[in-house]
């Protein structure tokens, strides 16, 4: 990156003096509903002062973006806003189109958080940027583009002058969105507005766009609201944190207070249910039920159905956010903060007995796997044009009753190593071998019976379950591909139900009579219909809340221990991993690079991917998560496309850059192997060893 | 776990079914599902009950009347609706009551058998060529374009008179399998979008058979589609019918349909309107209780359809719109 982008820790006291650039102030949003008007946010007061970091924090259908919207004047016109929005002293809401856009981009910029949509298609990055220039400032042509290369290396795109000229399409995600943040400091705005900025991107590049947020922040020396709902990123930005629950601020409290001594119990509950990339053996306290449905919320406190604490009093009156000085708390009566007395901790029946792990039996063996998409051109006569290399050499083990996560980033191939185990057919190289059998020299009969054996449960619970289907149909659908007589899919059904957590009248429901985290537990609940061996697991918590995958994380936790089974655990998310795995592979670019237990790879990672992946991942710990060292990976991956002889990571590898140049030709002539590190644990990179030690996880603050 | 067993999302009325029995037998099926939602519709209801009623009055009320379509009452030339003539007569002197009826039988099952013909065919060929693909895909559309690009009308004017003694079923064949080719296009599209979606994948993954997948998660899915299109091939296929009938193929005097006694009444709406408008009547109610019953079908296999709110709406504006 040639963009100076030096890691300063944001703690301390901000510009905190001074008025207020953006006074928000009983901020109510409603929507027309089916079933008459929805009330998105019910009552918002938020504050920012000059070069402070505010972190609004919540579940979906919080109403945390629409605060946002509203604040920006973006919402649809049938919205009904009331409350007031000032910015640096000017009324927003209730101002006309007109007055509205002489503010927007000028005081007041925004960061979207899908960077695709927030470019149009059709012009070059550059213009788009000089023309944010041009509709605030009186400037020459000339002098906005000018304007445009220096915002562009103000954001760390390298070569600036000549990527002004590239469309949208041509850059990476993480480059959109720093393209999308240049936008946005363009005229330097009292106030900027980032809206999950870095939710749809991958752990090492969130990381480069905060430090570029960090940046931008320090230039133009604006306030940032910073809307997430990942608490780790809002630990690393915030100098304060709204929690919002149900379209109100439940808690506002200065960052490191917030997270040290939490005190309305939705906090609480939150930050014991997300796992902690720094924390293995913390058992997740969920919430129990759900957020409640907005336009049937109840009389009194909107979180009361699901308070441990609830009294009385909760159903009756809705409680204000009071307390003593900075911190302040909408509840009745502030519990002491201690997640573990306040919710009931599920109960963990501790490890099986302890086999070594080399004699327990195999259930899945994968060895050199691989697999190639053509890319094909031409019209008429299509004609293979080269090979996207999507799966290039994996290699995963897993035994029986034993989780093994597969961490990569997107792109690095896990969708397609898991396609091609399922497909039990011949992979086109390699070697799959499921419990104990090889996939390339099973009949078709045998492939249908060993279909029973490995099951999958989806990431997106709505998608994988037939809208037209009742939950008891769905959940039979597999004993009946295997051909199960009907006494026993009645007899099963109800069965399986419960065992996930639901009931079993619920049967003739249909999925959309569910909330998330229940529609993934009938997706749970499907899967082990047929009692398999290994279940594979595809990302099945990361379109989860974060209080409702706390209980489907459990719910996964016990079925193993209870039913022996072995899971393979797809993910992109670190702490998720961490939590529930025994084992981790990490893949980059359809390669396994490293292997091993879990808590060894996270405590002294061998490759130096690992090793700045770990680094990457956000602790939701204020203290914590801004004194560790960080490793920026530079740029993206490479493309797929391109099969070069040597390593592949080495373009962006901190490692690498420190090399002499005769080790260096090594890493681009040769392709390093897996090597050996201790039992069961492997690492494929050349110079394993100067991997130095310290790790985000064995930091200390 | 009990701790974070989820309460049921839906409404309250739910909860107190934790206690009563949890156990019941089979949970009912998609059918029976269906079955119950299509008859809580009351436009559904409706339109079946006209449709009904049409087939009866088609049936047995031809049986009313002393007179037979064909029959000639020279007596009475254009005569208006009478105690003899119900629906008066024709410029020849023909029942209309009697005539209509019979038009009415002819058109209920050209129009009923051909929609049914035509989309069962394109359902299940759109669903296979898009589901399947490869091969089957690139034939069967090669198929389809080759079908639309044949003038339907020359080959059912050539073909017809040979089939003249077979009957009006081979008129109904004719007209289906000209008749289902952009449906099938529709399906096949649709199929290949939702072939990508994670529950058919699952169905694959479970080792479910492809032709189940297809008539257990693809078909019902594009039911929707299939359901508005068939109830309007129930119009377009009377009306093609007129116009071929019109031509001299199809439904040839003596023989009538709706579309022959419309076509044939329709210069004298005016004058004489008993001949133009009780046949014209019947076709607006068949097409209109089709239309009930298909959007009733639809709402009933369509889980996340709901009619209540749609009427609380209704309700909520009228309040929001007084002062």
């Amino acid at each position: 990156m040639s963009a100076p982008l030096t890691d300063v820790p944001l703690t301390g006291a901000p510009l905190a003096d001074g008025p207020p650039v953006l006074d928000i102030r009983g901020l109510k949003v409603g929507f027309d509903g089916p079933d008459g008007p929805v009330p998105a946010v019910r009552g918002v007061d938020l504050t920012l002062r000059r070069g402070e970091v505010l972190g609004l924090v919540g579940e979906s259908g919080s109403g945390k973006s629409t605060v946002a919207l509203a604040t920006m004047g973006l919402l649809p016109r049938t919205a009904r806003v009331h409350g007031s929005v000032r910015v640096a002293g000017t009324e927003l809401l209730g101002l006309g189109d007109r007055a509205l856009s002489g503010i927007r981009g000028r005081r007041i910029a925004m960061v979207f958080q899908d960077p695709l949509s927030a470019l149009t298609p059709v012009h070059r990055v550059g213009d788009q940027i000089a023309e944010a220039v041009r509709a605030h400032q009186d400037v020459s042509r000339d002098r906005a583009r000018r304007r445009a290369v220096e915002l562009l290396d103000l954001v760390g795109i390298p070569e600036p002058a000549r990527r002004a000229d590239a469309y949208p399409h041509e850059f990476s995600g993480g480059m959109r969105q720093r393209a999308v943040i240049a936008m946005a400091v363009a005229n330097d705005p009292d106030v900027l507005l980032a809206d999950e900025p870095t939710t749809a991107l991958d752990v090492t590049v969130q990381a480069q766009i905060l430090d570029v947020l960090r940046t931008a922040r320090r230039e133009t020396g604006a306030a940032l609201l910073l809307v997430s709902h990942d608490l780790g990123v809002i630990a690393g930005m915030a100098d304060r944190v709204a929690v919002m629950y149900a379209g109100k601020v439940v808690e506002s409290a200065p960052a490191a207070e917030l997270f040290a001594a939490p005190r309305m119990p939705y906090t609480i509950g939150l930050l014991g249910a997300v796992p902690r990339p720094d924390a293995a053996d913390r058992p997740l306290t969920p919430i129990p039920g759900s957020p409640p449905e907005l336009h049937l919320l109840p009389q009194g406190c909107a979180f009361a159905p699901r308070c441990p604490l609830a009294a009385d009093a909760c159903a009756t009156t809705e409680p204000a956010l009071t307390g003593a000085g900075d911190h302040l708390a909408a509840c009745l009566e502030p519990p002491a903060a201690d997640p573990a007395a306040l919710y009931p901790v599920p109960e963990h029946t501790p490890a099986r007995e302890v086999v070594p792990r080399g004699e327990l039996p195999s259930v899945l063996r994968v060895r050199g796997l691989a697999r190639t998409f053509p890319v094909r051109k031409g019209g008429a006569f299509r004609r293979r044009a080269g090979s996207v290399y999507a799966v290039d050499g994996v290699d995963l083990d897993i035994r029986r009753g034993e989780t093994l996560g597969l961490v990569g980033e997107s792109g690095s191939g896990k969708s397609t190593t898991l396609m091609e185990i399922l497909r039990l057919a011949a992979p086109e190289a390699g070697e799959v071998e499921l419990l104990g059998r090889s996939t390339s020299e099973l009949t078709k009969r045998q492939a249908h019976a060993l279909r029973g054996s490995v099951q999958i449960v989806f990431q997106d619970p709505m998608a994988s379950l037939d809208p037209r289907m009742p939950v008891g149909d769905i959940v039979a659908e597999p004993l009946r591909a295997q051909g199960a007589s009907r006494a026993t899919v009645a007899r099963r059904t109800p069965e399986l139900l419960r065992l996930v957590g639901l009931e079993a009248a619920h049967a003739g429901r249909f999925p959309h009579e569910f909330s998330g985290g229940q529609r993934q537990r009938v997706g749970i609940a499907r899967a082990l219909a047929v009692e398999p061996e290994l279940l594979v697991l595809d990302e099945p918590v990361s379109a989860l809340d974060v209080s409702v995958q706390a209980g489907v994380l459990n719910l996964l936790r016990r079925l193993k221990e209870e039913l022996g089974l072995a899971y393979l655990f797809v993910s992109h998310d670190l702490a998720v991993v961490r939590h529930i795995a025994d084992r981790v592979s990490v893949m980059y670019l359809g390669r396994t690079v490293e292997s091993g237990p879990v808590e060894e790879v996270f405590a002294r990672p061998r490759h130096p991917y690992t090793r700045a992946l770990l680094s990457a991942v956000p602790v939701p710990d204020p203290a914590r998560e801004r004194h560790r060292e960080r490793i920026l990976l530079a740029g993206d991956p490479p493309s797929p496309v391109l099969r070069e002889p040597g390593c592949r990571f080495r373009g962006r590898c901190p490692v690498y850059a420190g090399l002499a140049a005769d080790e260096r030709a090594r890493c681009e002539r040769e392709r390093p192997k897996d090597r050996a590190f201790g039992p069961e644990r492997t690492a494929a990179c050349h110079f394993a060893e100067r991997v130095s030690a310290p790790t985000p996880t064995a930091a200390t603050p | 776990m009990t701790t974070t067993a989820t309460p049921p999302a839906a409404g309250p009325e739910h909860t107190p079914e934790r206690h009563a029995s949890p156990e019941r037998a089979a949970p009912p099926g998609r059918a029976r599902v269906a079955l119950r939602r299509f008859a809580g519709s009351p436009n559904a209801v409706v339109g079946a009950a006209v449709l009904l009623l049409l087939f009866l009055l088609a049936f047995a009320g031809p049986y009313l009347t002393p007179w037979n379509h064909t029959d000639i009452d020279y007596t009475a030339l254009r005569e208006g609706p009478s105690a003899d003539h119900w629906w008066g007569t024709t410029r020849i002197g023909q029942d209309v009551y009697a005539q209509v009826l019979h038009g009415l039988r002819k058109s209920l099952l050209i129009g009923l058998l051909v929609a049914l013909f035509a989309t069962v065919l394109a359902s299940v060929v759109g669903a296979c060529a898009g589901y399947f693909g490869g091969w089957t895909d690139r034939l069967v559309t090669f198929f389809i374009d080759l079908l639309l690009v044949f003038p339907a009308f020359l080959i059912i004017a050539i073909v017809s008179p040979r089939l003249r003694d077979t009957g009006w079923l081979a008129f109904v064949g004719l007209l289906a399998v000209f008749g289902w080719m952009i449906t099938a296009r529709v399906v096949r599209s649709m199929t290949r979008s939702l072939k990508e979606r994670d529950f058919v994948r699952a169905a694959e993954l479970m080792g479910v058979h492809p032709l189940r997948i297809v008539f257990r998660h693809i078909l019902p899915n594009v039911s929707s589609f299939l359901i508005v299109d068939a109830t309007i091939a129930v119009g377009g296929a009377v009306m093609s019918e007129t116009g071929l009938s019109y031509f001299g193929f199809g439904v040839q005097p003596p023989d009538v349909s709706l579309g022959t006694l419309i076509a044939d009444g329709s210069d004298a709406a005016l004058t004489y309107p008993w001949m133009f408008f009780f046949a014209a009547g019947l076709l607006v109610l068949f097409v209109l209780a089709v239309n009930f019953l298909g959007d009733g079908l639809r709402d009933a296999l369509d889980p996340t359809s709901d009619r209540t709110p749609a009427q609380k709406r209704r309700r909520a504006r009228r309040k929001g719109t007084r002062p």
